[in-house]
């Protein structure tokens, strides 16, 4: 018994070796795809049955029947239209501000940070430290009527009395550009730091002075960083809804605001799901417009 | 009450037949101790239904609102709650789950509906909210004998008109709506809508996004009485004047509890905020802040505890119910919470603690105060769905 045991499973022929083989890829799948599963394609299905569903007249709050009504999806678009191109308006302003300010920090602890490089990079990671919420509600005091940014600004002869700075759309926009910003600063530096620098060093060989170097150098070669920073940063703050409630008022409300509204203040789920799925349709839409001009395919 | 024709645990086992049909959840509805709810195409529910284990299982999980119990900063705990602990040999896990009624209904709606346990034994919605768990049959029915000290109510929350009776709900607190301001801003007070928007106060005026507190303040400011059946339209004109006041840029935000964060930093001079609060901020900063019923009227809420109908320790909860409506065990919390007291006989007992409190018509309120303030009607679930709607519309979701 036990030779034959040991003869059987230590069989090592081709064939038996090569199904095994061809079983391995899909039980190293497997964990991912019940992951995804179970977490992704499930609620997605859940959610788009939801998004056609109504409530019949007179049934208890939160009962809804399946009725296949596609017209949810316009009502729902049309009602909130205003803050749905809102989100995108600030989430392309966040991301262009964000780019502005990342890309110099990146390229600056990417070529000459030298020993304080792995310093630096902590401290661009170090908000994570604290719970973004609270970082947000930190905004409020430090924008705030009486904290000292409106104080210092009052102080300008034409700074008027009324100046402020929270409920404003330059807050929610500032805030959504500061939460968004490692996301953009850590792809940016991860391209940049792969550049050989014997490839500037050849520019500047050939005549190319810094600019120059910069622009047709540089900035193609880290373009993967700044098409993955730009994606990193724009899906998230679309359909963000923190910044917009935190730092904002009523007329700076976004999408994610009116989901977050109808899903838990209104209880109508369908409208909620309707307008989840028109989000997501939009930005898949937008992000592979911009891969395509981009011209970075590998990433996806 | 008439709209009471089924009894909330049928309710509960037909929407639950619904659901399932509707293929959205399947798993076994389970509402009501002792309740055999047979049903069940796999889930993590108890199929057999909620067998109460409070004799076996010593404990009781409680979620409240922030602020709501009395607390000791020094020894980080709660006195009245540690002194139930050591005379019933039950543990409390007390939790500031509850932020706001909807967020909460919807972060637990789901587990309820197919009877898998929610974490809370006691849990504290507001009036109308508290109304949505029992109709839904999401509420236990209270074991009268478990709860002698039920007596103790204050006479008008006997007979709500979501809860005849008292079956399914105890007041944990009330308060009222009402104006507040920062007194060093705004000497004269806030008495009136037109204090309220004064042009001074421009861009620094914060409201409640409760809705039946801000639209039962203005509904009352156009001279129509939350309490009784008004229309459709007439609150609709109320809602244009909250539309109005936003677009005009007096109204800077609209939020929850968290109004009190923007007048300590100075965003907001004056609000639409709830008594409670205000005293605790008051009593915080020096008296800089003060609260007023307005004058043409403000709104009366309550909080309730309820056993949710996945709670497994009913009579702990229930014990741990009769506990607090011992009048000196609720002159105790009125002591530090600053709201009215559901146990009018607790008013002795706080005298002993703080003579000045106990005779504060905001903690045990004469008729002349509650005649100044109504409590919005029950909605159906359509006028709901709409005034909601509308609100949050009108407040730029």
């Amino acid at each position: 018994m036990a030779f034959l045991h040991t003869a059987a499973s230590s069989t090592t022929g081709p064939r038996s070796g090569l199904k095994s083989r061809s079983w391995t890829p899909y039980l190293l799948l497997a964990p991912g795809l019940i992951w995804l599963v179970t977490f992704f394609i499930f609620p997605i299905l859940s959610l788009a049955s939801t998004s056609t569903m109504v409530r019949p007249d007179g049934a208890q709050i939160g009962t809804y029947v399946q009725e296949f009504r596609l017209a949810n999806y316009i009502d729902a678009f049309q009602a909130n239209q205003e803050q749905y191109i809102r989100s995108f308006v600030y989430a392309g302003i966040a991301t262009i501000l964000a780019l502005a300010i990342a890309y110099p920090l990146a390229y600056m602890i990417a070529f000459k940070s030298g020993k304080y490089r792995n310093i630096l990079l902590v401290l661009v990671v170090a908000p994570f430290f604290t719970s973004f919420l609270l970082r947000t509600v930190a905004w409020t005091q430090i924008l705030g009527d009486e904290g000292p940014i409106v104080q210092t600004l009052k102080l300008l002869p034409f700074v008027g009395d009324s100046m402020r700075l929270t409920s404003t759309p330059f807050a929610v926009v500032s805030g959504l550009t500061y939460n968004f910003l490692p996301f953009m600063t850590l792809p940016l530096y991860a391209s940049l730091e792969r550049i050989d620098p014997r490839t500037l060093e050849a520019a500047g060989d050939l005549y190319a002075n810094g600019l120059t170097t910069f622009r047709k150098v540089t900035v193609p070669l880290s373009m993967p960083g700044v098409v993955a920073g730009t994606l990193l940063t724009f899906i998230p703050a679309a359909g963000d809804y923190v910044n917009a409630a935190i730092l904002g008022s009523p007329s700076t409300k976004m999408i994610g605001n009116v989901i977050e509204s109808r899903f838990f203040a209104v209880v109508d789920y369908p409208t909620a799901a309707a307008l989840s799925f028109t989000l997501m349709a939009t930005i898949l839409i937008l992000v592979t417009l911009y891969i395509r001009r981009s011209g970075t395919d590998e990433l996806v | 009450m008439k709209r009471e024709e089924l009894a909330p645990e049928t309710k509960a086992l037909i929407r639950a037949q619904m659901t399932r049909r509707s293929l959205l959840v399947g798993a076994g509805a389970v509402v009501g101790a002792g309740t055999l709810a047979a049903c069940g195409t796999g889930g993590s529910t108890s199929a057999e239904g909620v067998v109460d284990v409070s004799d076996t299982e010593k404990i009781v999980r409680w979620a409240n609102w922030p602020l709501y119990l009395d607390f000791n900063e020094n020894s980080k705990e709660y006195p009245t709650l540690k002194a139930f602990e050591a005379a019933t040999g039950i543990t409390a896990t007390y939790t500031e789950d509850i932020d706001d009624n909807n967020t909460f209904y919807g972060k637990v709606q789901g587990q309820l509906s197919i009877g898998s346990d929610i974490g809370y034994d006691v849990v504290t919605p507001t009036d109308w909210m508290a109304s949505r768990w029992i109709e839904q049959g999401y509420a236990q029915k209270l074991n009268a004998e478990n709860i002698p000290n039920k007596s103790n109510i204050r006479k008008v929350l006997q007979d709500v008109p979501f809860d005849s009776g008292r079956n399914y709900s105890l007041t944990w607190q009330s308060g009222f709506a009402g104006f507040g301001w920062n007194v060093e801003k705004i000497p004269a007070g806030v008495r009136t809508i037109e204090d309220l928007f004064k042009p001074a106060n421009k861009g620094r005026i914060v409201v409640l996004s409760e809705l039946r507190d801000t639209m039962g303040i203005i509904l009352q400011y156009q001279g129509v009485d939350p309490s009784k059946s008004f229309t459709e339209d007439q609150y609709m004109n109320a809602i244009d004047f909250l539309k109005g006041k936003i677009a005009d840029g007096f109204i800077r935000k609209v939020r929850g509890n968290s109004y009190s964060e923007d007048l300590v930093n100075g965003d907001a001079v004056a609000v639409i905020g709830w008594s409670g609060d205000l005293f605790i901020l008051k009593s915080e900063n020096d008296n800089k802040f003060d609260f007023a019923i307005p004058e043409s009227g403000g709104t009366l809420w309550s909080d309730n505890m309820l056993i949710p109908s996945t709670s497994t320790h009913k009579k702990n909860a229930e014990l741990l119910m009769n506990y607090y409506y011992e009048p000196a065990v609720a002159a105790q919390v009125a002591a530090y919470v600053n709201y009215i007291c559901p146990v009018e006989a607790a008013q002795p007992e706080l005298e002993k603690i703080d003579p000045e409190l106990a005779a504060s018509p905001f903690i045990f309120p004469d008729a002349a105060t509650l005649e100044k303030v109504k409590v919005f009607r029950p909605l159906t679930a359509d006028e709901q769905t709409n005034f909601q709607t509308a609100f949050d519309e009108a407040i730029g979701n």
